[in-house]
């Protein structure tokens, strides 16, 4: 089932023709995975989904983007609801440096939810939601900024589930963390797709073999492949996409 | 001379130039204290001066103090974070916000004097607020409005994108984000400017002697009554050459205070501020 749908979008910064007439599908309970080198427009593109590129002034978009068959670019969208809808997990870690607790407890305040107990809930089920609980049970009132930064990115993660959102945006989330660090959050996506449906942008192409069910390959601001996951990386149709997966190129 | 004896030599003047600065301090609080400690006892904090400030104490001129500082900083803090924040959150850099900050940095230029003309002509006679703490509070106020101001935007600037787009993805207003992220993530910064702002604000002389300042020791009962204050009591008792001793007792008062507020807020800061 359809999700989201990209429908001829294209996106300049100031005078920079970034995204090119892009056309996809995000299916629900998958995980779509956006791979290219450095500067083709996966990263613009995931930052459409929720208009977070919005707050750069220079940027304008044309082109349509759906949530069930409702274009989320449409004057009459709040853009605030719109984004507790479809969350999003960033390259960096940024809890904010307040205590783990309170991360996890800002969304839902931020929405009115004032209840102790029921905040406490929600975190300690978020927490256990993003396998981070038996790690940090003992120190919730710890600064956030304290613990790992693998540890970090989870509890970023935790602190987007706790808005309860239906599509999670990642945005290279292992970027900056280690291959173990980085083996939890590719488990805890994969357990993930069965309640959300996700978007991945990531720079690393067997994490896209690992865990997406559909990719798209960009190049230069353009899609220039999307498919099933195992279509793509056993028998592209274009060829740059094949150069590109077995590394001669990019 | 060889290289490494005129490295050496280069080291120990830079070193003089460096510990020249804290000389002076030492110097300047040392020569104050020594001076005014004499005339300073419990007596002369709390009571009134007598035959023009001869005897007797400063207590009316710290009160004035108080009032004349806590004035212009209330004034001074709202409008300065509010246009710190719109202009680093709600508007594109432009020639808009360079010629605000432009305007910031010449006001910020200006002498204190000319803020006192400035004061008494149109606080004191044109919208007849009258020689009152009023008067003086807003001309202390406009005084320190660019430092609070920079300062604020400083900080304000200082808070990282990724921390606030972290809120805006959770769906928190723009409002909420600046409520919840940028304040405390900037309040140290912006405390700063305001004790800083505060701290000019006690100690100068040139605004308020046309627009606040008296000699008659009388304890202000309303904003609209002018006051003693204590650098003017201090400008008064020097030039007038009334007493030299209650001068720098008073000098020494003013240092102490300003201290003080420069202390308590260290402490705030310690308090408030986010480990990152």
């Amino acid at each position: 089932m359809v999700r989201m749908e990209i429908k001829d979008v294209n996106l300049w910064y100031g005078t920079f023709h970034a995204l090119k007439d892009i056309n996809m599908k995000i299916y629900k309970n998958k995980v779509t995975a956006f791979i290219g080198p450095s500067g083709c427009g996966k990263s613009t593109l995931i930052r459409c989904l929720n208009r977070m590129n919005d707050l750069i002034d220079t940027v304008k978009v044309t082109g349509e983007i759906t949530l069930d068959g409702k274009n989320i670019y449409d004057k009459d969208v709040d853009v605030v609801k719109l984004r507790k809808d479809i969350g999003m997990v960033f390259q960096k870690p940024n809890p904010f440096p307040i205590s783990i607790h309170d991360n996890i407890a800002y969304g839902p305040r931020l929405h009115g939810i004032k209840d102790k107990n029921k905040l406490n809930d929600i975190v300690v089920n978020n927490l256990k939601g993003s396998a981070l609980w038996e790690e940090v049970k003992d120190i919730l009132d710890q600064n956030a900024m304290s613990i790992s930064g693998g540890q970090q990115q989870r509890l970023c993660i935790a602190r987007c589930l706790a808005v309860e959102p239906e599509v999670i945006l990642f945005d290279e989330p292992c970027s900056a963390l280690d291959p173990i660090s980085t083996g939890k959050i590719e488990d805890l996506i994969t357990q993930l797709k069965k309640d959300y449906t996700i978007v991945i942008v990531t720079h690393n192409m067997q994490q896209a073999a690992r865990i997406s069910d559909y990719t798209g390959y960009f190049y230069l601001g353009n899609l220039m492949e999307f498919n099933k996951t195992k279509k793509i990386f056993t028998n592209p149709d274009n060829p740059q996409t094949e150069k590109y997966i077995t590394g001669k190129f990019g | 001379m060889d290289r490494h004896t005129k490295d050496k030599a280069m080291r120990g003047v830079l070193w003089g130039a460096a510990i020249f600065t804290i000389i002076i301090l030492i110097i300047l609080i040392g020569f104050i204290v020594i001076k005014g400690a004499s005339a300073i006892d419990w007596a002369f904090l709390t009571t009134k001066p007598l035959r023009s400030g001869r005897e007797g104490g400063i207590f009316p001129a710290i009160v004035g103090t108080i009032y004349l500082a806590g004035l212009a900083v209330a004034v001074a803090t709202p409008i300065g974070v509010g246009g710190a924040l719109y202009l680093t959150e709600f508007t594109k850099e432009g020639k808009i916000t360079k010629a605000i900050r432009f305007g910031a940095d010449t006001l910020n230029g200006v002498p204190s004097i000319i803020f006192g003309l400035f004061g008494f002509s149109f606080l004191v006679y044109y919208l007849n607020f009258g020689i009152s703490i009023l008067s003086g509070g807003l001309t202390l106020a406009f005084m320190i409005l660019p430092t609070v101001f920079r300062a604020s935007e400083e900080a304000i600037r200082g808070v990282p994108r990724w921390d606030k787009e972290g809120s805006y993805a959770l769906g928190a207003t723009k409002l909420q984000t600046i409520w919840k992220v940028v304040i405390p993530q900037s309040i140290s910064g912006i405390v700063t400017g305001v004790i800083l702002g505060l701290g000019r604000a006690a100690g100068e002389t040139a605004p308020i002697i046309f627009t606040a300042a008296i000699l008659n020791p009388i304890m202000p009962e309303s904003i609209m009554q002018p006051t003693m204050a204590l650098p003017a009591h201090l400008y008064t008792l020097t030039s007038e050459g009334i007493s030299m001793e209650n001068a720098f007792g008073t000098a020494l008062v003013l240092i102490v205070m300003v201290l003080l507020f420069n202390f308590a807020v260290s402490i705030i800061r310690k308090k408030k501020s986010i480990r990152r």
